[in-house]
């Protein structure tokens, strides 16, 4: 496979289905999911130009290992967050948390 | 008829797989079936990896995606439903007008894909890029290397200090 099309395409189909997840969801853990499906298209982008661009070296690679542990520490940070809004409102249904609401 | 390439089947279906299990990522009403499709979709990345010669970041997205990330989603999943409840539902809404951005993103994208010229360079391939990696990230990302680090540590003591149960003091 030698050409660069068909990954940036996957790459586009993943980020578009990540931004319907996040504007259609009413699910915290749903948004989540759709966060992660982003993430994933922009480390697809890495690599690919990484492969095919005029690089000698592999910066394109550690960047996506930064990615992914960023995407660690974000996934661990934001279930804390739903579990404690599960544990204070009784549901994770983002239109619901809205006490501070004026 | 000529045979196509068996690599390029191969990577149709990898393509298949991957548009079709988002696609139940998103739209599944069950969220355990959405979790169980996510798995299909990281694996499937996995695979596009290895097709791009990047070995090191494929076994990486399989040990940390599917054994970490996506361990944690399902707890997340059983955690914040009620037991009495037994359909994990979702509810949806602005279906609409989600469906109309996002195809025309998707359709903006493929158009630039397609009318772009890219200017594709035949890199020699390595056998193996574990070792390229590990001098980078020793030498000129010293710094990032020593700072993700301790932004993870910090990231996990605090989720874990934000999910404790509350001392009555």
């Amino acid at each position: 496979m030698d050409y660069i099309q068909p990954y940036l395409m996957l790459s586009s189909i993943l980020f578009s289905m990540g931004i319907y997840a996040v504007i259609t969801r009413k699910n915290a853990v749903a948004i989540l999911m759709g966060i992660e499906l982003i993430l994933n298209s922009a480390n697809i982008n890495f690599i690919t130009f990484n492969r095919f661009g005029n690089f000698a070296t592999l910066d394109g690679h550690v960047f996506t290992i930064f990615v992914i542990v960023l995407a660690a520490a974000e996934a661990a940070v934001a279930l804390a967050i739903i579990i404690n809004l599960f544990k204070n409102i009784g549901t994770v249904d983002v239109d619901k948390a809205q006490e501070m609401k004026g | 008829m000529p045979i196509p390439d068996l690599g390029i089947l191969l990577f149709l279906g990898i393509f298949m797989l991957i548009s079709a299990s988002a696609l139940m990522v998103v739209t599944s009403p069950n969220l355990v079936h959405s979790a169980v499709s996510l798995l299909f979709t990281l694996f499937g990345v996995a695979a596009i990896y290895i097709y791009l010669y990047a070995d090191f970041i494929a076994a990486t997205q399989v040990v940390i995606y599917v054994g970490g990330i996506l361990v944690l989603i399902i707890f997340g999943v059983m955690l914040t439903n009620k037991i009495d409840n037994a359909t994990i539902d979702s509810k949806t809404h602005n279906k609409i007008p989600g469906l109309i951005f996002c195809s025309l993103l998707l359709i903006i994208q493929f158009y630039i894909i397609f009318n772009t010229k890219w200017h594709i360079n035949e890199n020699p391939i390595k056998d193996s890029t574990i070792k390229d990696i590990g001098n980078l990230l020793l030498t000129k990302y010293l710094l990032p290397f020593e700072v993700v680090s301790v932004l993870l540590l910090a990231a996990l003591i605090g989720a874990a200090m934000l999910s404790r149960k509350k001392v009555q003091s």
